[in-house]
């Protein structure tokens, strides 16, 4: 393994940010993983962490193949995240939405154009992300139709759910959708934590990487075989929305099946106590996403449903 | 009279209310033009609260030479004005960025549907924007390339200084600007001033330029005032000048002065070791329409938009 730092910035007020990367074995571009781009992404952090320990003892076991070369980027911000700042310090911009960057460019393109210089070229790239909402998922690969996509190589991290959508106008910068113009076969992995550290999901996480490289011939590591995927188009998925605000009590978690009219969750009064809205799943399916946050706005998307899939 | 565009319900005892004020002539013909003046997209972006305010008491002092329908919304996104916060407090993205939402999306897009809704079939549209903290602007209109036909002759009728016709960029797809022109309502997107602040005589020039706007398309039959001649970039090209090291600007040069290539902008001092970090010079002859505000800047800051060239 080899340490080095891949961009640095300086700053009048600060430290420099240094942003470093871990390379394991030595010829072809084969993969690349990035873990937290914002400054609140601390299980992508730690999911990275874990999976770097592992791919050094891999390492040194010889379970590296020859000619393939991993990147593994831990945080490209961590001077968001040493503030607690999920975008970045000055000018709350988001860095995953100014790839492939600028080097010419205001900061965050500078740091997008400086990463996205190391991280091009690989022929496989995993981001470890998490989503502009607040809430849970089942764990999942989410990719975004390009046209280069490959929805059967999502497959082989052998998770539960390949998820496709669409890419609209605001998700042509980021990382995701540059890397697959640029030829690398782009997955988005998504655990279901962000701001805490979910050391089950992390794990899995670090599994579905470590399995999806064996596949690709890229190491040697013997897992279980995971699961064979169901592909599900955003456009399957039901938004259940709330009516009233109020304090969420959340029933149903992440992976959960649910039937027509089971009561997902409920609103409670904010100062009364009394619930003013049981959510109701107004389908058969399992629960993809749960919203988190305590308090919740009326006409807020709180779970997202496969619809008539069942457990 | 004021009407509530969307309202949502807040977790605790609280709506969060989009008004619109709509100002029309006391007897409606039903075939009158409409004008949208909408602003405080982004929260911390103030300049169209005066202009807002201005408008509105102006055409109030002579309804009589109202010729249409004049709708104004001066915060469309009122928490984040409230909060000093340029997006809408809980949600990640730019809330000028997930244009033309979506009924079924997350809370603000949901919001960004009822607001084109609004706006569906208005005759013109002006979406007020100023800049952020960090960079001041002079009072100027921006139109993509591909709209430049369409829009241009409306934007020499604002009183800007300056008119952008900057290329086409996939991300701008999700603005409001783009759905609105896009759904065939002409709408130009202002910029002026600086985030955090008012400058009046901004405003007041802008206003002068939206009444002469209402007068080209019958929609104010009173007196207007002659409006300025804005320089297009089309004539040049524009440079921008970012900082090559972190450090303190200090400019020694105004907004929409000229300027030679070469000269100096400004400096980037270090308040540590009393060093200049970097002379900051122009990289062509021109004048300035974008000048650093804030004064600490990291390498990439965008130090100031020249309007010159070749």
């Amino acid at each position: 393994m080899e340490k080095e730092v891949v961009f640095t910035l300086t700053s009048l007020y600060r430290d420099d940010m240094r942003i470093t990367g871990y390379r394991f074995g030595k010829g072809d571009k084969a993969a690349c993983i990035i873990g937290a781009i914002r400054g609140n992404e601390i299980q992508q952090l730690y999911t990275c962490s874990q999976l770097i320990k592992t791919l050094t003892k891999l390492e040194q076991r010889g379970a590296i193949s020859k000619h393939s070369q991993i990147l593994v980027i831990p945080c490209v911000n961590p001077h968001s995240m040493n503030i607690g700042k999920r975008f970045w310090t000055m000018d709350n911009t988001d860095i995953n939405r100014m790839f492939p960057g600028d080097v010419n460019g205001e900061t965050t393109q500078r740091i997008a154009n400086g990463v996205f210089e190391q991280v091009k070229g690989y022929a496989y790239g995993i981001q470890f992300t998490s989503f502009y909402m607040p809430g849970d998922f089942i764990p999942h690969i989410r990719m975004m139709e390009t046209g280069y996509h490959s929805p059967s190589l999502a497959n082989l991290f052998g998770l539960q759910y390949v998820l496709l959508r669409k890419p609209k106008p605001f998700d042509t910068t980021t990382l995701n959708y540059n890397w697959q113009l640029w030829n690398t076969n782009a997955f988005s992995l998504y655990t279901n934590a962000t701001d805490q550290i979910d050391e089950k999901s992390a794990k899995h996480a670090v599994v579905a990487v470590l399995r999806f490289l064996t596949r690709m011939g890229v190491i040697k590591y013997t897992s279980h075989s995971g699961y064979i995927a169901s592909l599900l188009n955003e456009d399957d998925l039901l938004s259940v929305k709330t009516t009233a605000g109020g304090i969420y009590r959340r029933l149903k978690n992440p992976g959960d099946g649910v039937e027509r009219g089971d009561i997902l969750g409920e609103i409670v009064h904010p100062y009364e106590g009394h619930v003013l809205e049981k959510i109701i799943s107004p389908t058969d399916g399992i629960i993809f996403f749960a919203h988190t946050s305590p308090l919740v706005m009326e006409n807020v998307v709180a779970y997202k449903i496969i619809r008539r899939l069942h457990e | 009279m004021v009407e509530t565009i969307v309202s949502i319900g807040l977790a605790v005892d609280e709506k969060m209310i989009i008004k619109k004020n709509r100002i029309q002539p006391t007897n409606l013909k039903g075939n009158e033009k409409r004008i949208c003046i909408v602003t405080g997209l982004h929260g911390d972006e103030l300049e169209g609260q005066y202009v807002c305010y201005e408008l509105t008491k102006k055409i109030n002092e002579n309804i009589q030479s109202l010729n249409g329908i004049v709708d104004i919304y001066p915060a469309l996104n009122p928490l984040g004005i409230d909060s000093v916060h340029r997006g809408m407090p809980t949600f990640d993205l730019d809330m000028n960025r997930i244009f033309p939402g979506s009924e079924n999306g997350a809370m603000p897009e949901y919001v960004a549907a009822k607001i084109i809704e609004d706006i569906d079939g208005a005759d013109m549209c002006i979406d007020l924007h100023s800049s952020n903290i960090f960079l001041r602007e002079i009072p100027q209109v921006r139109v993509s390339e591909d709209m430049e036909d369409k829009l241009l002759p409306y934007a020499k009728l604002m009183n800007v200084d300056f008119i952008w016709v900057h290329p086409i960029s996939t991300v701008l797809e999700s603005t409001l600007t783009y759905n609105l022109n896009n759904k065939n309502i002409p709408t130009l997107l202002v910029e002026m001033g600086v985030g955090m602040r008012i400058t009046k005589e901004y405003g007041d020039q802008l206003v002068k330029g939206i009444f002469n706007l209402m007068k080209e398309i019958d929609i104010w039959k009173g007196e207007v005032l002659e409006v300025r001649e804005p320089v297009i970039s089309t004539e040049k090209e524009v440079g921008f000048v970012n900082a090559k090291s972190s450090g303190i600007f200090i400019p020694c040069i105004g907004i929409l002065d000229k300027i030679r290539k070469g000269e100096s902008i400004g400096e980037i001092l270090n308040p540590l070791t009393g060093e200049i970090e970097e002379k900051v010079i122009s990289p062509c002859d021109g004048m300035i329409f974008t000048l650093r505000e804030y004064p600490v800047v990291y390498e990439g800051s965008l130090i100031a938009r020249v309007h010159g060239g070749a």
